[in-house]
């Protein structure tokens, strides 16, 4: 069995006390919620912290509220219960449904939303032993100095692999971060940066305490889509959801985002497509737009050329949901 | 079976008890309850904990190994290099080629240097980093295309041939002439890729020397025997002065069928510190110590009348073996040797080629060495079955070689079971109304197989029994049966409890089996080759009835009756025509105590020795007692847009001889026929050929990753979960088969066998696509449709 370092694990009862902590261990200081991607991460020597402050106890994290305009869910609400929320799934059910396909029941039980917007990015050369980083002579983001991904690459182009991120994007979500010196606010689709050694513009001396979201309006519809080899447990080797506002017969704007790219999600806005019909055509467009502007890298497992492949039909079958054509197109059959 | 004649009981002219019954594991309970205690759960006083310092580099020769940092770190007890274990070693005798921890030269990414016993893994892993080793680096060879192109750069010095670890080429009859007469000749090229088994429990050894200086070493491992010789040698201490027991396992598959660095380090560390000393395989090096199927590459030319009878089989096969023989020499027969059966071939010849490369050695997995073959030629037979227009299933009846008869390569076939297995399938699955019938997408495509139940011959050449088994019974009503063999969660101390209750009239969990402790049991050769079932089946079934008949006779004389009117059956000793007149079971143990004195027996079995093998060279391997049969149909579905295949239902049917115990029987046939869809479909254990760079130039930064595997943990090798895994249908065939105890085969490695080429024949019927080389992917299905437009099909 991997062994768990040794750390120092710090379980505060307040908000306060929390980012004090925080403010007194940082750098060398991590949150844990569930801990479901940070202990494995530190067994495998991939991360390396000093502190943990456990989010376990902070009131203010917990917990879905609804207003009449928002919905407001605590960092350390888990991913099982975001999943069964009623409001969630009413209001957000792209969301409630990329929570549902994480991992596998045990991992969503303990894992956290906070957790999964945090999630470290994934690539096959650094999500290993160290026996086999060192076989390898590290790379970027372990001890290393070349990219094995992208050849005479500079930076770290591990892949964001959490599930939540791109419908939280889509649906225009926005995160709330305390430190000792204050409140911060920003969108989710910004907490991202081009650098897989890291790539979460949270700072360390920052808490994650919430995200808020807007109730999307009636003509609004968002999809979340995940392709993995196997049904549970696997990361997405394809993640991305789609938002297509709507008047109800034409479409008004809205985005793509696809994850499990690069250390940053890509966000395609569909305004200059305003005024097309809810069709096939609008499918087959967005299909090709996301072909020409997203491309999947050697970073996690499977076949990239497949990978884009499989993102342009993940798609097109999300956009023939949201406007109501049967899934899987009739089959071109000689 | 017919219904006119009820199973029963030949020896005591009942029905049966016990044999049939619907009973589960007696000791499944402490699996599930967490009561079961593994190697991994024994904690001993003073004990050590080692780990393992492994080689980072996939080919290089060791000019040093400096451990003084290392022994100099407080916590640390001991360490041990290669040098103080230099007897090379191996499960085949004829090709030792392992050392406990190498001394020369590394030859794969993972393979042992040096090992630490420390107050913790902690410490211990620590130590290990500071053990210095100079490497001179070689230049690795990781495919077979390129360790048999270049034989001067050897992985092994000592071997004779290059990188050839084996060749077997043997052919029966003309084979050039049938397929020049053939009508029709399929020629295919197939590549299966590796697998491992994913049992669930990683490796684990703890090792004692106690007072009197026995050394005791305790681990998971399915081979308890080969490991107490291999212990004996490499430690050169006699066998009589070596205890080796093996706790409940968490699952084999064959990936615990020899001997591993973990048990001589243990052992050796314990010797030194004389403390107690435990290895725990981490996730990664039980990918590393792997022993899984071979990566085969295989070119099939099929022969066929226009009726579809098969005429010659042409095959040649290269086999990449990993860095080390392990059972290698029996694998590259068995790609062969077992393709002989459920079909007649008119001439058949094979060349099978096995060589080292730079990687984690490959061996036996469920199904060792026949898996492959199997998928090449049941695919070779569905693309004959389309060519000729015949019905896939009447192309298998019509060559079906029949029952009590020989195989082309000289083997003797007892019962078979294999037209009921396919009537079954076909029933079961609507194949009659349903194939040819689907909508484009979803297809049903059908294969057959056979395996062995045990060898007649044992891996060392020895004229000594393979299975012994020892009874005792007294006044308790208890039955105590010592058996050497290994229960790795298949229920062989399951099959030991069913014989003996069967005979000597008790309940199942009347019987207490102790198992797999070499200072307590009779030897049994362990848990491979699906042996244990006949054979310690047999030997244990020799020693009830004796005993049984001590019983019955003490009963006769009580009663004034011949012995054959008492029966024992459900806790009672039983007039026979009569059934009103009964005693307690215990009571009769009792009388025959009195009678007889304690009670105990002996039984053993040992292979028949009269014409058993083929009379060539190499004709002893596939040899066995006893072979079963099997049929599968699988169901899919295929997403043209994505490539997607979906396996919606798995019927297999499998001949078994008897099932002692039916509901064990099925959950063989379920995991086998899951094991095999997940290699179909996602398992690969895949090793990097060679970086990315196109440029060839050599890293500075470090060794670079070629000969790393793809994936070294659970979540990158990817078994299937439950909601990948189809509806499975298993059906049990009973052809007895005289060889066998109460005439049962082997149940645990033939159903998965044909589920492979099953699926890949469903794909081809759903779309049109065939994928020869493993595993089958979402982007090879849209290849295949691609090329299908682009040809106009």
């Amino acid at each position: 069995m991997l062994r768990l370092p040794p750390f120092v694990l710090h379980q505060p009862a307040t908000l306060a006390e929390a980012i004090a902590l925080l403010a007194q261990h940082a750098p060398d200081v991590r949150v844990i919620s569930g801990g479901t991607d940070l202990v494995p991460n530190l067994k495998l020597g991939q991360t390396k912290v000093g502190h943990l402050v456990s989010a376990r106890f902070l009131e203010e994290l917990h917990g879905i509220t609804r207003t009449a305009t928002h919905l407001r869910i605590g960092a350390a609400t888990g991913l099982h219960a975001l999943a069964q929320d009623e409001d969630v799934r009413e209001v957000l059910p792209a969301l409630a449904y990329a929570a549902s396909r994480i991992a596998s029941p045990q991992i969503r039980n303990m894992g956290t939303l906070g957790g999964n917007i945090s999630l470290d990015t994934r690539c096959r050369y650094i999500n290993q032993t160290e026996l086999w980083r060192e076989a390898l002579g590290g790379c970027l983001k372990s001890h290393g100095t070349e990219c094995h991904v992208v050849p005479g690459g500079q930076g770290c182009v591990a892949a964001l692999s959490a599930d939540t991120v791109p419908p939280l994007i889509a649906y225009g979500a926005i995160a709330e971060m305390v430190s000792d010196t204050g409140v911060r606010r920003a969108p989710v689709a910004d907490l991202f940066q081009q650098d897989g050694t890291w790539h979460v513009r949270i700072a360390r001396e920052e808490l994650l305490v919430a995200v808020e979201i807007p109730i999307p309006a009636p003509g609004t519809r968002v999809a979340y889509r995940k392709w993995s080899v196997r049904q549970s447990i696997d990361f997405p080797l394809v993640s991305l959801a789609v938002r297509l506002d709507t008047d109800g017969a034409a479409l008004v704007g809205g985005s793509i985002v696809v994850s499990a790219l690069g250390p940053r999600p890509r966000v395609l806005t569909l305004e200059r497509l305003a005024g097309r019909p809810l069709d096939e055509a609008l499918a087959q467009a967005l299909g090709q737009m996301a072909y020409d502007r997203a491309r999947p890298l050697p970073n996690i497992p499977y076949d990239a050329e497949y990978r884009r492949e499989r993102m342009v039909i993940e798609i097109r079958r999300a956009v023939r949901v949201l406007i109501g054509l049967p899934e899987k197109p009739l089959m071109l059959q000689t | 079976m017919s219904a006119a004649t009820p199973p029963e009981n030949a020896s005591q002219g009942r029905p049966y008890a016990v044999v049939g019954a619907r009973h589960g594991k007696p000791d499944a309970l402490d699996a599930m309850a967490g009561l079961a205690k593994y190697t991994d759960d024994i904690a001993l006083p003073r004990m050590l904990h080692a780990k393992i310092l492994r080689s980072p580099y996939a080919h290089a020769r060791i000019r040093s190994i400096d451990t003084s940092l290392a022994e100099a770190m407080e916590g640390v007890h001991a360490v041990v290099v290669g040098a103080e274990m230099p007897t090379r070693y191996g499960v085949i005798p004829w090709t030792p080629d392992e050392q406990a921890l190498a001394a020369d030269k590394v030859r794969y990414v993972g393979d042992a240097v040096a090992a630490v016993a420390a107050v913790s893994e902690d410490v211990a892993i620590a130590a290990c980093k500071r053990i210095v080793v100079d490497y001179e680096l070689l230049t690795p060879l990781t495919t077979p295309e390129a360790a048999l192109a270049h034989p001067e750069n050897k992985i092994h010095e000592a071997n004779k041939h290059g990188n050839v670890t084996k060749q077997v080429q043997l052919a029966f009859g003309d084979v050039d002439a049938q397929l020049a007469r053939a009508d029709l000749v399929i020629e295919g090229h197939y590549q299966f890729h590796g697998s491992t088994h994913g049992a669930l429990e990683p490796h684990c050894a703890v090792a004692h020397v106690d007072g009197r200086g026995l050394l005791t070493v305790w681990s998971a491992t399915q081979v308890p025997h080969y490991l107490h010789r291999e212990l004996a040698k490499v430690l050169e201490i006699p066998t009589h002065k070596i205890r080796v027991i093996q706790p409940p396992v968490g699952g084999g598959f064959g990936g615990k069928s020899e001997p591993f660095d973990l048990e001589f380090v243990a052992a050796k560390l314990a010797i030194k510190t004389g403390r107690p000393v435990k290895c725990l395989y981490t996730r990664e090096e039980v990918f590393l110590a792997h022993r899984g199927r071979h990566p085969f590459d295989m070119h099939y030319r099929t022969g066929f009348s226009a009726d579809g009878r098969i005429l010659g089989v042409d095959a040649k096969s290269i086999l990449d073996g990993g860095a080390y023989s392990s059972f290698g020499l029996v694998t590259t027969y068995y790609s062969g040797q077992l393709l002989g059966s459920p079909y007649v071939f008119d001439s058949y010849r094979f060349d099978s080629t096995r060589v080292y490369t730079n990687k984690p050695a490959c061996g036996p997995k469920r199904g060792h060495g026949s898996v492959q073959p199997r998928f090449a030629i049941e695919v070779q037979l569905d693309k004959a079955a389309r060519a000729l227009k015949i019905d896939p299933i009447a192309l298998r009846r019509r060559n079906f070689i029949g029952e009590n008869t020989t195989t082309i390569n000289e083997f003797h076939i007892g019962s078979s079971g294999f037209l009921e297995c396919l009537d079954l399938v076909e029933a079961a699955s609507g194949w009659k109304e349903r194939h040819g019938k689907l909508p484009r997408g979803r297809g049903l495509g059908v294969a057959g197989s056979t395996y062995i139940s045990g060898t007649n011959y044992c891996i060392y050449p020895t004229d000594l029994p393979q299975s012994g088994v020892q009874i005792c019974l007294d006044r308790s009503g208890r039955v105590r049966v010592f058996a050497g063999t290994s229960d790795i969660g298949q229920g062989s101390s399951t099959m030991i409890a069913v014989v003996a209750a069967e005979e000597l009239g008790v309940h199942l969990e009347d019987v207490r089996v102790v198992a797999a402790d070499s200072d307590l049991c009779p030897v049994d050769l362990g848990a491979y080759s699906s042996r244990i079932t006949l054979m310690a089946g047999n030997a244990c079934l020799n020693a009830a009835r004796d005993l049984a008949g001590k019983v019955r006779q003490a009963v006769a004389q009580k009663w004034g009756c011949h012995k054959r009117d008492v029966i024992l059956a459900d806790r009672r000793a039983q007039r026979l025509d009569d059934p009103q007149v009964w005693m307690d079971i215990t009571e009769a143990f009792v009388l025959a105590e009195i009678e007889f004195g304690t009670l105990g027996s002996t039984g053993s079995y040992q292979t028949p020795r009269e014409d058993v093998h083929g009379e060539y060279r190499g004709g002893t391997i596939g040899a066995s007692p006893a072979y079963s049969f099997t049929a599968h149909i699988a169901e899919v579905s295929v997403d043209e847009e994505t490539g997607d295949v979906k396996v919606e239902n798995i019927w297999c049917a499998h001949d078994c001889g008897r099932a002692l115990s039916p509901v064990l029987v099925e959950g063989q046939i379920e995991g086998s026929v899951y094991m095999g869809f997940g290699e179909t479909l996602m398992e690969h254990h895949h090793v990097m050929p060679s970086g990315l760079r196109t440029d060839g130039a050599r890293r500075d930064s470090g060794p670079g990753k070629e000969g790393l595997l793809a994936h070294s943990s659970l979540l990158d090798y990817q078994m299937p979960t439950s909601l990948d895994t189809p509806n499975l249908f298993a059906g049990i065939v009973e052809k007895p088969d005289p060889r066998g105890p109460f005439g049962a085969k082997e149940a645990g490695e033939g159903p998965l066998h044909s589920v492979i080429p099953a699926i890949c024949n469903a794909i081809f019927d759903a779309c049109g696509v065939r994928v020869d080389a493993l595993p089958v992917t979402p982007a090879k299905i849209l290849a295949g449709l691609r090329a299908q437009r682009v040809g106009g099909a």
